[in-house]
């Protein structure tokens, strides 16, 4: 599998990403810098988690606008899956990618502990790897983390299958405790807790680690 | 020219810092103060010396940066 995480000014879990990538692929990843124009022939997009541009305007909205993001809006509308972690899935609402929005953590704190996810989709070549309603345990990270999408499009996407992480204890309001959503078309999946940082025991667990193996047993 | 672009959520997008700021008044003893929402505000210099492309041009940085229309509104002055 030949994967590219896309690096931002501010993105800090992009060797994080890369390494979770490397472990499960066998093959290091690509980095390739936001002010790159073209991708090549590649499996998979990851937009890692961080702080681009300071989160300065919004949270992934000057991110959103960087020349690298046509041609990965590109790829994603080819049909190449995109992986969008925390920042990464804040970038992919905002350039349109995925629906919705990120809004400040509805207590007003950054969040940064292990949260219990349920696995609302498990036929997805994300989460091919969790059986549906398996309760993981996945660190978040974030302060704009509370889902929003008005009611339609909240109603439109629980009844085609698109949530795909529910948290079990919400921990920053989101909308119907959304975690993670796909787009219609199944390529791209944004979620707000981390699974990369979740794939090595001597880490404090693997529970992120099924879904690199998804991809990888989608892709090969 | 300059534009004086006002952002601000929508009707019904729940707004934390608002309910957080009304919090801190009341606690001053600002028990007037109701529903308070947070906004942004933006000025710049637009170079066009025709006010509807001025503002046709600032309403386009808008919808593309500036605000996020699924959760916020804009309005423009010139």
């Amino acid at each position: 599998m030949k994967a590219a995480v896309i690096v931002f000014p501010g993105s800090n879990c992009d060797r994080d990403m890369a390494a979770a990538l490397e472990k499960v692929t066998g093959v290091k990843p690509m980095m390739v810098w936001h002010q790159d124009t073209e991708l090549p022939d590649i499996d998979l997009i990851a937009l890692p988690g961080g702080f681009s541009y300071g989160d300065y305007l919004r949270s992934g909205a000057m991110a959103a606008q960087s020349s690298i993001m046509r041609a990965v809006k590109l790829k994603a509308d080819a049909g190449v899956r995109v992986l969008a972690v925390c920042n990464g899935f804040q970038i992919a609402t905002e350039v349109g990618l995925l629906p919705g929005a990120l809004m400040r953590n509805a207590g007003l704190k950054f969040v940064c502990r292990d949260v219990g996810l349920r696995v609302e989709n498990a036929r997805t070549g994300f989460t091919s790897g969790y059986t549906k309603n398996q309760t993981i345990s996945i660190p978040v990270a974030h302060h704009d983390g509370n889902y929003f999408a008005d009611a339609a499009t909240l109603d439109a996407l629980e009844h085609s299958g698109q949530v795909v992480f529910r948290y079990t204890d919400n921990p920053n309001g989101s909308a119907r405790d959304i975690a993670g959503i796909i787009n219609a078309a199944g390529n791209v999946l944004g979620m707000m807790p981390h699974p990369e940082r979740l794939i090595e025991p001597e880490l404090g667990g693997i529970d992120g680690l099924p879904l690199f193996e998804s991809l990888l047993g989608k892709l090969h | 020219m300059k534009a004086k672009i006002y952002i601000t959520l929508k009707n019904g997008v729940l707004d934390p810092q608002g309910k957080a700021i009304e919090g801190a008044l009341h606690g001053l003893g600002f028990i007037a103060a109701n529903h308070v929402r947070q906004g942004k505000y933006i000025e710049l210099d637009v170079a066009e010396t025709d006010a509807a492309k001025a503002y046709a041009s600032v309403e386009e940085m808008c919808k593309k940066l500036l605000a996020n229309t699924v959760i916020e509104n804009y309005r423009i002055e010139l």
